[in-house]
């Protein structure tokens, strides 16, 4: 009985970024997304909950292809962005990633310097055109991921050689810098302290005047601080999509209910 | 077989030991395994280790020392006049070792009693003749001093080996004895036995380093021979290779090592190309289905013996860059005077080494996470992005060590040289012409029919030593640069 799927609120189409209808996902045999309709509305921050395991990471994937590089990963149905079909074979994926960054569930700095690894999409985009350009790119994004100063005199060291919540706000800053259009963050937070949370969390709210976030979490608090949106996923069904202040303070399914409060985890 | 009869009362004794030792051990606790400090195995193994290892020491060490130290009263017997100028003292001992195994055949047969063979004398008795008799051939007449040699050989041998067979038995039985008095509960059998194994693993990994000291104290020894009868200078600074084993040869290793390294390069411009770039087509790009056969396919270039390559050298390469490149040939440059060259040898050895540089590099490729790959994607990049921008610099140390390892395997290869490159030791920038390496100069001095303590055949030995010192020095580097920058992405 708790498999079966709910659609959420109705949402407004036309400020809508990205349009999901449908969508499943399989990896080989196991079907890990069913059915998931989401609108992504343009200018919010949009919170994906739900318990370990229910698909939360996966169907992020989807929204900027990252799940081609899996061989066995499969995804059915329609997700649009403004109004183009991703999965269209016209599309180039590359350009689709360079509009949708994604900071993953796991740190992964490039084994190269700091400076190196903030630079890496900017060189990539060609967006900056001089050296100094460049340096300004890389020092602002690591201002908005609030890690400057504590890197700041040794950009040229290793960003592997970071402790494991400066890694995660380097990943951060490394996606930033690309400007992109949709943010898509996996967990950024699960190893910060609060205070690197609380200027995290000030970035995501910053970009929200020009970016869509998309972002997952574990923690109820901070869906509720920084987003506008919430999607409680559960067991790879879309349980209830709405507005956040609705979501967690009248849910309409029992499942939401239950999660929110910590009864099922 | 008295050996096989020893060896086998042994194993009998640890099978015994380790049941009696677990028994003991167990009964100790009154059969509950849970009061016991370790599982009830480890006693019975102690017992069982405690009877093998100390006795098969000994018998491993008796063994090796008894025939030296029979060997060296017995050649006292021999008189100095007794050596005739034309053989040496080690070869008149292996006669009396002869005789000796004969008499032992003899006695086995039943053609001799065991009193018969002590007090043989050669003016009674046509030996030679008797121990034809039983299929043992002897060279020439026995002489008297030989026998007597021999039949004390075989009085010490016997006394040896049945002194032998107490002291093994006895510390067997000691060491069977010891430990199963150990097994009671409070006994920490497990301790030991893990500090047994442990020492087993260090003396299986000090026999292989004591190996290569081995092998290269021998090579240091002959090569300090070598340096006694030549002039250092010559062979290290000197520019020309020219053996004659009437003596004043020439024997400088610079021409030869100018050789090797040339061809080496050759061989490395062509591998490492086209090695990386098969491994980055099969690790990034093929799909499951190409790779599962695609791999393989590489792996069996890798299971060719040299030799083969060697045949591919002389019989098709040489002959095809010969009609290119050589008089009267395709390109009519006349560039090339045989099929020999070290371009020939270069091209194939560079063949041989793909699938080992390829076959290296995949699996370093592969171990650069998945995670880093999608760092990169999921910022918009390529995948060759990806690839030349993050896979490649966090697999270059692996893929340097590779390159490394290759380079290594090319200075030490020989056969691919030998029909491919030609036997001219010489300074030459052309690749067309004939060349050679250290490695089969190794071969043809130590092949000729020089005398074994001539320079020109000594010579062999400071070039393999210096080969062994470039090879080391070129793993030692590949190590080296392995070790600094592994671990990066981790
Ligand atoms: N590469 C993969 N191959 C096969 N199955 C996978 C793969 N990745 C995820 N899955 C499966 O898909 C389901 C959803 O996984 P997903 O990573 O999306 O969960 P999640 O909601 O992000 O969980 P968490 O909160 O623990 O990160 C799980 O059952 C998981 O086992
Ligand atoms: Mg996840």
């Amino acid at each position: 009985m708790f498999d079966a799927p709910t659609i959420g609120s109705t949402v407004e189409l036309q400020d809508s970024k990205i349009t999901a209808s449908g969508v499943h996902v399989f990896y080989g045999d196991t079907h890990a997304i069913k059915d998931v309709n989401v609108n992504i509305a343009a200018k919010t921050v949009t919170a994906f909950i739900g318990p370990s395991g229910c698909g939360k990471s996966t169907f992020l994937r989807c929204l900027n292809r990252m799940n081609d590089t899996i061989d066995t990963c499969r995804v059915e149905g329609n997700i649009h962005l403004d109004g183009e079909d991703i999965y269209d074979r016209r599309v180039d994926p590359v350009q689709l990633r360079a509009k949708v960054g994604m900071v993953f569930q796991k740190p992964n700095p490039f084994p190269k310097s700091i400076y190196d690894n903030v630079a890496y999409g900017a060189r990539i985009h060609g967006l900056a055109r001089n050296k100094s350009e460049l340096d300004a790119i890389v020092e602002k994004a690591l201002r908005r991921a609030a890690l400057w100063g504590e890197v700041k005199d040794r950009l040229g060291a290793p960003g592997t050689g970071l402790s494991g919540g400066q890694q995660q706000r380097l990943c951060i800053a490394r996606a930033v810098a690309t400007e992109p259009e949709v943010l898509l963050m996996d967990e950024p937070c699960s190893a910060l302290d609060p205070i690197a949370t609380a200027q995290v969390e000030e970035l995501i709210d910053d970009l929200r005047t020009r970016f869509s976030v998309v972002i997952v979490t574990h923690s109820m608090q901070q869906a509720a601080r920084v987003s506008q949106k919430t999607a409680f996923f559960h067991l790879g069904h879309l349980v209830e999509f709405g507005d956040t202040p609705t979501i967690f303070t009248n849910p309409s399914d029992e499942r939401t209910e239950s999660y929110i409060t910590g009864r099922i985890g | 077989m008295p050996l096989t009869w020893l060896v086998l009362i042994l194993l009998t004794l640890v099978g015994l030991g380790f049941i009696l030792g677990r028994r003991r051990a167990l009964r100790s606790a009154n059969g509950d395994a849970r009061l016991l400090h370790s599982r009830p195995h480890f006693y019975g193994a102690n017992v069982a280790l405690s009877t093998l290892v100390p006795s098969l020491g000994v018998l491993v060490i008796w063994l090796l020392l008894q025939p030296v130290l029979i060997d060296r009263s017995v050649s006292h017997m021999i008189p100095p006049e007794m050596v005739p100028a034309d053989t040496t003292l080690g070869l008149v001992m292996s006669d009396v070792r002869r005789v000796a195994e004969g008499l032992d055949v003899a006695v086995a047969r039943g053609v001799m009693s065991e009193r018969d063979s002590n007090t043989l004398r050669t003016e009674l008795t046509d030996l030679r003749a008797r121990l034809g008799e039983v299929g043992v051939a002897l060279g020439q007449d026995v002489r008297p001093e030989v026998l007597s040699a021999a039949q004390s050989y075989r009085r010490l041998s016997h006394a040896g080996t049945m002194g032998m067979t107490l002291v093994v038995l006895a510390v067997a039985i000691a060491g069977f004895g010891f430990s199963l008095i150990q097994s009671r509960k409070e006994f920490r059998a497990r301790n030991v036995v893990e500090r047994g194994i442990l020492s087993l693993l260090i003396l299986a990994a000090s026999l292989a380093i004591l190996t290569t000291v081995g092998i290269v104290l021998s090579m240091l020894f002959e090569t300090i021979n070598f340096f006694g009868l030549h002039d250092w200078r010559d062979f290290f600074f000197g520019n020309t290779w020219a053996p004659n084993f009437r003596g004043e040869s020439e024997l400088s290793i610079l021409p030869l090592l100018w050789g090797t390294i040339y061809i080496s390069l050759i061989a490395l411009f062509v591998a490492v190309p086209v090695g990386l770039f098969a491994a980055i087509y099969l690790s990034e790009y093929a799909g499951p289905k190409t790779r599962s056969f695609a791999k393989p396919l590489l792996e069996i270039l890798a299971g060719i013996p040299t030799i083969v390559y060697g045949l591919f050298a002389l019989l098709t390469v040489g002959p095809m860059l010969a009609g290119l490149f050589g008089q009267g040939g395709a390109l009519g440059v006349s560039w090339m005077a045989g099929a020999t060259s070290v371009l020939t040898a270069g091209l194939v050895m560079g063949i041989m080494l793909i699938p080992f540089v390829s076959s290296l590099s995949d699996d370093i490729i592969n171990a650069v996470p998945q995670s880093m790959r999608d760092g990169s994607l999921g910022l918009g990049a390529t995948q060759s992005e990806t690839i030349r921008q993050v896979v490649l610099p966090a697999a270059l140390p692996g893929i340097v060590g590779a390159v490394l390892l290759a380079t290594s395997r090319a200075v030490g290869e020989t056969m691919i040289v030998v029909m491919g490159a030609g036997a001219i030791a010489k300074f030459s920038a052309n690749p067309f012409d004939s060349m050679t390496t250290i490695t089969t100069r190794i071969v043809s001095q130590l092949t000729g029919d020089g005398d074994f303590s001539s320079p020109e055949t000594l010579v062999a030995f400071a070039l393999g030593l210096s080969l062994f010192v470039l090879t080391l020095g070129l793993n030692v580097l590949a190590l080296y640069i392995v070790r600094t920058y592994r671990e990066q992405y981790e």
